[in-house]
């Protein structure tokens, strides 16, 4: 007999977007030319219902770098051998259903085990510093910080959390003793 | 010396560096897929634009975004002009953002604040 997971699976998906105002979930590898297509769906549809146009940059800037971050870090489960185990990373944008109207930007990406002590206390650090702090931090790391190989200037995060008033949402999920699932969430919210 | 003149994309700023009749221009959006590769060409000819530059250079920058990875390298831009500075020739920049756009602002005001050279800011 044929079976028919798909269907109960391709309803509820689409049952949770409507419900959590997902309008793009992706999950599989981010190009350079999936990043443009990302962002101009996404500006075509702020233009559509006359976005403010700080809420409409703010959304870019975020969108650019959170991609920017998950093509940068998927080489590790690019490397790893349970490949298809880890997956690539999940990127998704929407409206918040809070009270406060606005979007978010989630994503999320295996990362090894032993990088995410450094990267806690980075967000950590961010998350503990007020605007003035942050924009001393952008530009002590724009003087100091090297570009890499993948482009990555160390300042992607801390731009992230200028954009959105300074407060990085972040958890990480259990994968398996070698790797967790870091998520992240940015904010943008209308009235700030 | 040979100018340079590239015409910008959805991810390349138009840029236009043209030291006869000088114009030097940075205008519209920059998130090149390889940024280094991008500006590379560009450092080299400031480079040696430096060593004979004109009297006065007024550096337009009219740019609509850009991303952290180019912020990096705008800075190595206008690290090599206050080079030009240092013999005693004039360096302007004129920042032109959109008067909605703070962010966009701000980051003129940031770079002003850690090279030496004269900043215009200019809404519009």
């Amino acid at each position: 007999m044929e079976n028919k997971d798909y269907i109960d699976i391709a309803y509820s998906l689409h049952k949770d977007m409507t419900a959590n105002k997902f309008s793009l979930v992706y999950d599989g590898e981010i190009t350079h030319d999936l990043t443009k297509v990302f962002v101009s769906l996404a500006e075509n549809k702020m233009s559509k219902y006359s976005e403010d146009i700080s809420v409409k940059k703010k959304v870019f800037h975020v969108m650019v770098e959170c991609l920017q971050n998950l093509s940068k870090h998927a080489e590790y489960c690019e490397s790893h051998e349970n490949k298809d185990k880890y997956g690539n990373g999940i990127f998704i944008v929407g409206e918040t259903n809070d009270k406060d109207s606005g979007y978010h930007i989630i994503t999320g990406n295996p990362i090894d085990k032993k990088k995410v002590s450094e990267l806690k206390s980075l967000l950590e650090k961010i998350n503990n510093s007020d605007k003035a702090e942050l924009k001393e931090m952008f530009k002590q790391q724009m003087k100091e910080g090297a570009l890499s190989e993948k482009g990555g200037a160390g300042l992607g995060l801390i731009d992230i959390a200028r954009k959105n008033g300074g407060n990085l949402e972040y958890s990480f999920v259990e994968i398996d003793s070698k790797s967790d699932f870091f998520i992240l969430r940015t904010k943008i919210s209308r009235n700030s | 010396m040979e100018a340079i003149k590239i015409n910008g994309t959805d991810d390349t700023p138009n840029v236009i560096l043209d030291a006869k009749n000088n114009i030097f221009e940075f205008t519209g959006r920059s998130m090149p897929e390889d940024v280094v590769a991008f500006y590379e060409p560009i450092l080299k000819w400031l480079e040696e634009y430096g060593e004979s530059p004109n009297n006065k250079t007024n550096v337009v920058f009219k740019l609509e975004y850009f991303n952290t990875a180019s912020s990096k390298i705008l800075l190595d831009i206008l690290m090599k002009l206050e080079n030009i500075t240092e013999n005693g020739n004039e360096v302007v920049v004129q920042w032109f953002y959109d008067e909605e756009d703070e962010d966009m602002m701000e980051a003129g005001e940031e770079y002003s604040e850690i090279v030496d050279i004269s900043f215009e800011m200019n809404p519009c």
